[in-house]
């Protein structure tokens, strides 16, 4: 059918092809009508909710961290603020060629190569893959007024104030202090850091670990309006949540004490560890290790310091040889074998036995120290003179049993103590059962001796463990068998200084000490200490305080002897266990008790010359 | 205008005088008024919502769509005015002329025209851009329905298909090669809808759908594998992207997304001026090819339901006035205008609401833009046109 024009078109057939043309038009306006209800009726909500979350962007508001402070309230960290130079490298140029020329811009302002920033930002998405990237802190406000003057020529580039810890003292208590840097990938994942995003920073060491849930704080949110760019929008400000700073830390550390044997190692200019604490509660009042370090340098490493801090094995100052050093501790691990033997009933105190100066046992000889044989001595005066003989005997007494171990044990060695560190090294007992075990597995190519309980009965042979857990069992025998819980928090209080929380951590265990066998070791250790004969009465003989001490001196392989000293103060009630060591630092009396003298001076902050005349104080 | 009666031959006329009104002056009497008031409430709509949601594109000239698209929609106006008091039937005789200018504009345009977002398809003028493929929509279907009834006598049923399919498809190409997919879509769909109504058999529109689907295959699919794509890459993205926009949301299914986002958020009663969408720039283009988005958040589904409805009724005029034209011309071109301005409003509000692809057709009278707004304008003037004289032919009136 072709039309002829100038005549209507034949009605049916026209009609027919109009009503399919209208009908396909009703269709299309049913689709769009019922696309248009679907959208804005019944999902309008979401889309709503959608647009809305389209429009914000939210930007986090760190919290700074608690302060940290001494017992006394004398700041041991705080913050400063600093301005940090940080890049949003999802806001980068996709052209790479752009993206180049921008880099290299950023790093000529902020001084680094390309290569270094393109490391940073490697670096960067390694630990918090989308985070934004912090190029370098403690910019200057030129660089930053520059940046944002030009920030056409810096897509993604922002100035963020950070917090960044700040150390009044330096390297004070730097090991129990430890340190914080941004979380990652696995930290991220562990239940206590619930809830934080990649860039946030957490303790990494020390009680900035330990305490770090309360340290750290809440963040704030600003909430702004942006437009399609990521611009804010002019006045676009929506709302904000300011952030809640950490709360602080308060340490049991006394500060003054820290530094006297902070000091006094040093002085040594060897590698060495102090401890005191106090024998009742565990809480710890001074705890060092020495090489130490600055901690503000953990930031930023220079490679210099990357060398001096991670890869020198020997120096170690990141280690905390308080709590992680491994050593045989010498003649101050005696009290342990004279607990064990008098416990047992293997000698009473006031049994003499012939210190020939050396026993034989098997095929091995072993002597007191420089070969003096001290004559008949009972346990006081073994202890007042070091008769290692006198302990051989008793270490050979109890070989066959585990009865030297057992106390061992009770009083902490080889155990983890429980401390509020994270550093906790690993330690050994030296046991029948252990090298049994070594032989069976080929490793070692004898079985447990008697020679092995004698070594240990001073403190010798392949006894590995440190001040910590020595002092435990000094604390222990000083208030009569409590195993305390050695600690550093003591509270956590809001910034107008209320008490939010007290750390108390109970005793761990109990246990009898004869009152006998506890007032026979104290004279003894006394005697050793401030007695006319003890070994290390030239260093306390004038001391004012009277005090239960014990040196050692420990021979360590491929080292020259390392030098301990273990007191109790005040005697013959003592409240306070103070240890120090030092590597490589000769006899006991040599460097490990002069340092001791140090802490303990700080202690009754009295100068033992200048009280000398006024006598015993207790 | 005075008449004279004649009783007897020889009588002296009697003078009476009739009173013609000011719409027989202006050749309004006979006018659709439904179509002119679907067409001046959308244009007025446009006005409105590009006058609030446009204020802040252009600093320090917030009215400067606004102005623009008012002047445009005046003179498109006035152009439909002037285009209802002519016959239309004389562009049947200019059918060859029409062609000719339609064909030498679209080629011109490789020659004059701007490159605007590397395509070529206005010419610069003073005060606006003049794109000859808008108006191009019209005089397609005004020459091709010529052509259509002149030639309804001469060769084979299948050799008079072929030549209109040719007519047709000719600036179609020439369009396509601008490259500007979408008008060329859209000349495509007019020349199938002229022939229609010029009664091309049934199944000639079966081989010609089973082709064409063939062709989208090879264009999308098969050139693509091969190695030699036919369509430009953000093309081919474009007309892809739309099936799963979530997959794309950074690319070209980037702005699809915005434009859902934005309607849905509208809700029910719109969101006015919180219509943060449209206002934060997260809807692109949304003066031009997304302006149903801006409308749909602004004024929610009341808003957009009713400027679907004027189009509804738009399109309903259009295709009522192709049954009453007084002659089979008018039936082609009225039913070639009504197909057309309902394949624009499918693909563009679908486009908005995330159901058709993005292929740039503007959305006639709401879009901003002078060659659009005219173009639409003329050609709801030629529509005019054709009431009037089917009421003035008094042949054939049936209700519908």
């Amino acid at each position: 059918m072709y039309l002829r024009n100038d005549s209507r078109p034949q009605g049916s057939r026209l009609s027919l092809r109009v009503a399919v043309v209208g009908g396909v038009g009703v269709a299309l306006f049913a689709v769009l009508f019922f696309r248009l209800w679907n959208l804005q009726v019944l999902s309008g909500d979401e889309y709503l909710a959608e647009a809305q979350n389209n429009r914000t962007r939210e930007f986090k508001v760190i919290a700074p961290r608690g302060d940290i402070l001494d017992r006394n309230g004398e700041v041991l960290v705080d913050n400063r603020t600093s301005l940090a130079l940080q890049l949003n490298t999802a806001k980068l140029p996709d052209d790479p060629a752009e993206e180049r020329a921008e880099l290299a811009r950023l790093g000529e302002l902020a001084h680094m190569s390309l290569r270094q920033v393109r490391r940073a930002i490697e670096k960067g998405e390694e630990v918090a893959a989308g985070a934004p990237v912090t190029l370098r802190r403690d910019v200057g406000f030129d660089l930053i007024a520059y940046v944002e003057e030009n920030q056409d020529e810096f897509p993604g580039v922002a100035v963020q104030r950070v917090f960044v810890r700040h150390y009044p003292d330096g390297t004070r208590a730097a090991h129990v202090l430890g340190s914080v840097g941004e979380i990652n990938e696995d930290e991220l994942k562990e239940p206590e850091f619930k809830g934080l995003e990649p860039g946030d920073e957490v303790g990494k060491a020390g009680v900035e670990y330990t305490y770090d849930r309360f340290l750290r704080g809440d963040p704030g949110h600003t909430r702004i309006q942006v437009n399609a760019l990521g611009q804010p929008t002019p006045g676009g400000q929506l709302v904000s949540q300011s952030p809640t700073p950490g709360d602080n830390l308060k340490l049991t550390i006394d500060g003054d004490v820290q530094a006297a044997g902070e000091g006094a190692l040093s002085a040594r200019g060897l590698p060495g560890a102090f401890i005191s604490m106090n024998v009742d509660t565990g809480e710890i009042l001074a705890m060092g290790s020495s090489p130490t370090y600055d901690p503000t340098v953990l930031d930023e490493p220079t490679q210099a310091q990357v060398n001096e801090l991670y890869r020198d094995e020997v120096a170690a100052p990141l280690v905390n040889r308080a709590t992680e050093g491994a050593y045989p501790t010498g003649s101050i691990f005696k009290i342990i074998t004279a607990l064990a033997a008098l416990e047992n009933g293997k000698i009473t105190p006031d049994e003499t036995v012939v210190d020939g100066g050396e026993i034989t046992v098997g095929e091995q000889t072993f002597q007191n120290a420089g070969g003096v044989a001290h004559g008949a001595v009972e346990l006081r005066r073994a202890l007042e003179v070091s008769s290692d003989v006198y302990f051989y005997l008793l270490g050979l007494d109890m070989w066959e049993t585990n009865e030297l171990q057992e106390w061992a044990h009770k009083l902490g060695i080889g155990r983890p103590s429980g401390i509020d560190l994270p550093e906790e090294g690993e330690t050994l007992l030296p046991s029948r059962e252990w090298r049994n075990q070594l032989f069976k597995e080929e490793l070692t190519e004898r079985p447990w001796s008697a020679g092995d309980n004698v070594q240990l009965a001073t403190g010798q042979g392949d006894l590995q463990t440190n001040p910590l857990q020595m002092a435990i069992a000094y604390a222990a025998l000083g208030n009569g068998g409590k195993i305390v819980t050695p600690h550093v928090g003591m509270e956590i209080e809001d910034a107008a200084g209320r008490v939010l929380k007290e750390f108390d951590p109970r005793v761990r265990r109990k246990f009898r000490i004869d009152p006998g066998s506890r007032t026979a070791i104290l004279e003894g250790l006394h005697a050793a200490a401030q007695g006319g004969e003890g070994t290390a009465a030239g260093v306390f003989g004038g001391f004012p305080i009277p005090i239960a001490g014990k040196t050692g001196t420990a021979e360590r392989p491929g080292h020259a002897d390392q030098s301990w000293f273990a007191a109790l103060s005040p005697y013959p009630n003592p409240r306070i266990v103070t240890i120090a060591t030092v590597e490589e630092g000769g006899f006991g009396a040599e460097s490990a008790a002069p340092a001791v003298l140090q802490i303990l001076e700080a202690i009754y902050d009295k100068r033992a010359s200048e009280v000398s005349s006024a006598g015993g104080t207790e | 205008m005075t008449m004279y009666a004649t009783r007897t031959r020889n009588a002296r006329p009697e003078p009476f005088t009739v009173h013609v009104g000011i719409a027989e002056r202006l050749g309004l009497a006979h006018m659709d008024w439904p179509l002119a008031i679907s067409a001046i409430g959308l244009i007025a709509f446009s006005l409105l919502t590009l006058g609030q949601a446009t204020q802040n594109d252009i600093p320090g000239d917030p009215n400067y769509f606004l102005e623009r698209q008012a002047i445009y929609a005046l003179l498109g106006i006035v152009g439909m005015l002037v285009l209802t008091r002519i016959d239309y039937s004389r562009f049947r005789e200019l059918r060859v002329g029409i062609y000719t200018f339609l064909c030498a504009s679209i080629s011109l345009v490789f020659v004059f025209g701007f490159a605007a977002r590397g395509s070529r398809r206005a010419f610069e003028l003073p005060f606006f851009s003049f794109q000859p493929s808008e108006l191009g929509k019209l005089l397609l279907v005004l020459a091709l329905a010529g052509f259509v009834i002149d030639g309804a006598r001469r060769g084979s049923e299948v050799q008079r298909t072929v030549r209109y399919l040719c007519l047709g498809l000719a600036p179609a190409a020439l369009v396509f090669l601008q490259p500007d997919l979408g008008t060329s879509l859209v000349f495509a769909v007019a020349t199938l809808a002229v022939m229609y109504f010029g009664g091309v058999p049934w199944t000639h529109f079966a081989v010609i759908g089973g082709a064409l689907a063939v062709l989208v295959a090879l264009v999308l699919v098969v050139a693509p594998a091969t190695g030699f794509p036919l369509l430009k890459g953000y093309q081919e993205e474009r007309l892809t992207s739309f099936v799963n926009s979530d997959e794309h949301a950074d690319g070209a299914g980037y702005q699809q997304n915005q434009s859902v986002i934005a309607t849905g958020a509208g809700g029910f009663t719109g969101r006015g001026d919180q219509a943060t969408q449209t206002r934060l720039d997260f809807v692109p283009e949304r003066h031009t090819d997304f302006i149903f988005a801006v409308i749909g958040e602004r004024y929610g589904f009341m808003g957009a339901a009713l400027v679907l409805s004027l189009y509804a009724l738009l399109f309903w005029r259009a295709l009522r006035i192709s049954t009453l034209s007084k002659n089979a011309y008018g039936t082609l071109v009225a039913g070639g205008i009504a197909v057309s301005l309902l394949f624009q409003t499918f693909v563009n509000v679908g486009m908005n609401l995330g159901i058709m692809p993005i292929t740039g057709i503007p959305l006639p009278l709401m879009s901003y833009g002078g060659s659009s707004v005219l173009a639409t304008f003329l050609a709801v003037g030629v529509l005019q046109s054709i009431n009037v004289q089917a009421h003035l032919s008094q042949k054939g009136r049936f209700a519908w």
